[in-house]
């Protein structure tokens, strides 16, 4: 009994002072002097711009993780391919580098004298997009993976010896059971996208209005000593995160709860 | 995994060995455009390997390495027992904590790094000064990796089968001996997911850590520090050098963590 | 029908013929990232005046060095507009600005200011001079020289304000090692410096005269010290040679030599390259002021001091620590 309690105590303990505290620390900056100078802090052309272009990537990096990530996620479980182990290794590696390598090395590739520089990827949304994409790769491949070794085969089998298709048994059998870690793995994607900013910040070329994402912008703001500005706009992207996680666990069934 | 070929009618089987090729295609093809192909492109502009091999690069990717290893410890034993909480546990407030999770992803590392330096800096309102010294670096890190391990251990432990603890505890097992001997092998895939996640993450941090650490040389400075030192001036090819041996050795910690998960599995199979 | 249909032929055509008199130019102006709030009412000046009337900017603000090596990996730029001249001529050395950018009378120069030193209220360790700084106990920040281009204004500073001093080359390099014990941090940015400072750490921030007053003016509670021997600070512009709009361009930067459009730049904090605008400012002289060439010039002390391997900081902060 005492265990539980303990157990309680010593999460949450650890989560006041890692978690609760900074973030409470950010949204309570952002309103110190009220909720109007947060409001307006936001609400600048600059501000309502990086907003959009930081939608703009999350839009395009998500989906794109999200397939990559079950399609690999089944590859490397159903289908020991040879490689496999490699593949999964390499599926890490985008976050092992850190965010300004991961620019310089799409700058080398992107942009001027690089392999294929010279196509308006490099300082422009399609450059910023790949630099998203490739931060926040692993995510839902990391969720899905251990699912589906947890949950067997039996009953894939067991619905394809009854003469279902691959894309019925996977809508059938596979999807559910990986639905809720796919959400979390949307969620991380979509938090970890909306917080890039390293690679984000050497191929984009911040030209404002244009290619200056919100995190970006919220740079701008503390080189400007806009305190306001600055955490407005980070809470901001807390909120975004937050409320992508809602949406997720929204669409999590009523009747998987125990 | 049972083999299975024999069992299954034709019409099926050829549709079923087409789709896994075209999953495996897809996913390589997909993971050497956006990863392999600027990765190569990095290396090929790795020159200057002096880069690499002065005192203070080989202290600073010492400490990056230790470190990131300690975070990922760390996180192994924090996240699985916070998965616990918010998956086992019911309290006031489970929701709320639960959304927050995400968070240290979401916030820009500038801000990360400003909050902690202002909560455990020299100002503290709570009176705890970690700048400028390691504990900073391994706080600010624990921050930027907490929602990892959390993450992965969370849905697994959600869909595990609760007969086999009830049936355990029926026969007399303590809790401790149930969690040991059921429950963690379950969930130690996850938990190694998650560490390898965490791990890769710390060590290519770069915001966050600077302004608690305060980026002194043999001391504070992480590797990722010290190759931006490097690009900015003016040798990207020693930069590039140092990117490809961290790079190189965290492949080889994320291959022995996946050799580690494979090993810890293969019982169940 | 033909008054109608010439009527409409006009009516179209018109659009195009306004569109050929006005000046549909829009100049991109890469820069760091302190004059933002400068630039931003220089270009509105700029629109006024004849010259400018009709062009629009797109802008771009970062890190000195980042925003160089941007440029030099193909971020259009018509201006560049940098904290140190090495991260221009390092774009002459791409063929992207002209080698005679700087021979003009402000030797391509926009702007000026000092190396100061930043202290606590009240300046209670009495911090005045380099040789203060090596008083037992001080704790000097100083963004990292190797991760910020413009912190190697503060070590020349250093070094040059030994030399002036009396000491010589190698005594000034020694006085660099002395300090060096006394820097407890080292961000990676000279705005990243000034939080730490303000957070409490350290008695001593080596810092910009510009950027201590922008601080101030942002409500920042900063207070500077300026040593009598210090350097001068001298901050580069330039028409990049693939700019398509290098007549505006060049247009531009001459009305940023204008006593207005210098007076902008005073009232931001920066000391002005034309010296009558600096009139009814507060920008002390220092006796003992040198420049960048009294310690050798760029090339020379990039390559003596910065470089990565064999530089004099690069073997300081090697030494520093193990």
């Amino acid at each position: 009994m005492i265990g539980k309690y303990a157990l309680r105590f010593a999460s949450l303990g650890y989560l006041a002072v890692l978690l609760v505290a900074p973030i409470g620390y950010v949204f309570w900056k952002t309103f110190e002097h009220g909720i109007a100078p947060a409001w307006h802090a936001v609400s600048t052309p600059d501000a309502v711009h990086a907003l959009k272009v930081t939608l703009i990537l999350t839009a395009i990096a998500v989906p794109a993780n999200t397939v990559f990530g079950v399609l690999s996620a089944i590859a490397i479980v159903r289908h020991r391919f040879r490689g496999a182990g490699i593949f999964n290794a390499v599926v890490d590696l985008p976050l092992a580098l850190s965010p300004v390598v991961v620019g310089l090395a799409l700058l080398l590739l992107y942009g001027r004298g690089g392999w294929l520089g010279g196509h308006g990827v490099a300082f422009a949304l399609p450059g910023m997009a790949l630099a998203t994409i490739f931060v926040s790769l692993p995510f839902v491949v990391r969720e899905v993976v251990p699912v589906l070794r947890e949950i067997g085969t039996e009953q894939e089998q067991a619905a394809a010896t009854l003469g279902a298709s691959w894309l019925q048994t996977f809508r059938r059998v596979t999807w559910p059971a990986i639905r809720w870690a796919t959400a979390y793995g949307v969620v991380l994607t979509t938090a970890r996208a909306l917080g890039e900013f390293g690679a984000v910040s050497v191929i984009s070329g911040r030209l404002s209005g244009q290619t200056e994402s919100m995190t970006l912008y919220v740079q701008d703001r503390y080189n400007q000593y806009d305190d306001v500005g600055t955490y407005a706009s980070s809470a901001l992207l807390a909120l975004l995160a937050v409320f992508t996680l809602i949406l997720m666990t929204r669409l999590k069934p009523k009747e998987e709860t125990q | 995994m049972a083999a299975n070929a024999g069992a299954l009618p034709a019409a099926p089987e050829a549709r079923r060995s087409l789709a896994p090729r075209l999953a495996v295609g897809l996913s390589t093809l997909y993971l050497s455009v956006i990863v392999l192909l600027p990765l190569a492109a990095l290396s090929w502009k790795a020159h200057g390997w002096q880069a690499v091999t002065n005192p203070e690069a080989v202290a600073a990717l010492k400490l990056s390495l230790g470190i990131s290893l300690v975070v990922a410890l760390v996180n192994a034993f924090a996240g699985t027992a916070i998965a616990w909480t918010l998956v086992r546990d019911r309290f006031v407030g489970q929701g709320l904590v639960n959304a927050l999770v995400d968070l240290p992803f979401a916030l820009p590392t500038i801000v990360a790094g400003l909050t902690l330096l202002i909560l455990f800096g020299p100002k503290s309102p709570v009176n705890v000064d970690v700048s400028l010294t390691r504990w900073g670096l391994l706080l600010a890190l624990l921050f930027v990796t907490l929602p990892f391990v959390v993450r992965t251990v969370q849905p697994v432990l959600f869909e595990l089968d609760r007969e086999m603890e009830e049936a355990a505890a029926s026969l007399g097992a303590g809790r401790v001996a149930t969690f040991l001997r059921i429950i963690l092998p379950s969930i130690l895939p996850a938990i190694l997911s998650g560490v390898a996640l965490a791990f890769a993450r710390a060590i290519g941090e770069f915001g966050a850590v600077v302004l608690i650490s305060g980026n002194r040389p043999f001391k504070t400075e992480v590797a990722s520090l010290y190759i931006f030192g490097r690009i900015e001036s003016g040798d990207s090819g020693g930069a590039a050098a140092a990117s490809v041996v961290i790079l190189g050795i965290s492949f080889g910690v994320l291959i022995a963590i996946g050799a580690l998960r494979r090993w810890v599995t293969r019982h169940d199979r | 029908m033909r008054r109608i249909s010439l009527a409409l032929l006009i009516a179209l055509l018109l659009p195009t013929l306004a569109a050929g008199a006005s000046k549909d130019t829009k100049l991109t102006l890469v820069a760091y990232s302190t004059p933002k709030d400068a630039y931003g009412q220089l270009i509105s000046g700029f629109q006024k005046t004849q010259a400018g009337n009709g062009v629009s900017f797109s802008q771009s603000y970062g890190a000195s060095g980042e925003q160089s090596r941007a440029v030099a990996s193909g971020l259009d730029a018509d201006i560049v507009a940098f904290s140190l001249e090495p991260d221009i001529t390092s774009l002459v050395q791409k063929n992207l600005v002209a080698k005679n950018w700087n021979k003009d009378k402000y030797k391509g120069m926009v702007t000026r200011s000092v190396v100061v030193f930043i202290v606590r209220d009240g300046n209670p360790k009495k911090l005045k001079t380099w040789n203060d700084l090596l008083k037992p106990g001080v704790q000097v920040i100083t963004p990292n020289p190797f991760t910020s281009g413009g912190a190697r204004w503060n070590v020349m500073a250093a070094y040059g304000g030994a030399l002036r001093a009396g000491k010589t080359p190698k005594q000034a390099i020694d006085y660099l090692s002395k300090l060096w014990k006394h820097v407890v941090a080292q961000p990676a940015s000279a705005r990243e410096g000034l939080t730490a400072f303000l957070n409490g750490r350290g008695d001593a921030f080596l810092a910009y005269e510009n950027e201590a007053i922008f601080a101030q003016k942002k409500g920042q509670s900063v207070q500077f010290v300026i040593p009598k021997a210090t350097i001068l600070i001298e901050n580069p512009i330039a028409v990049t040679s693939t700019s398509k709009h290098k007549t505006e361009a060049t247009s531009f930067l001459k009305y940023l030599r204008t006593a207005a459009a210098q007076k902008i730049f005073a009232q931001n904090g920066y000391r002005p390259v034309v010296t009558a605008a600096a009139h009814g400012f507060n920008f002390p002289s220092r006796p003992q002021l040198f420049t960048i060439k009294y310690v050798g010039g760029w090339s020379k002390v990039e390559k003596q001091f910065f470089d990565p391997r064999s530089g004099v900081m690069a073997k300081i902060q090697g030494s520093s620590g193990g």
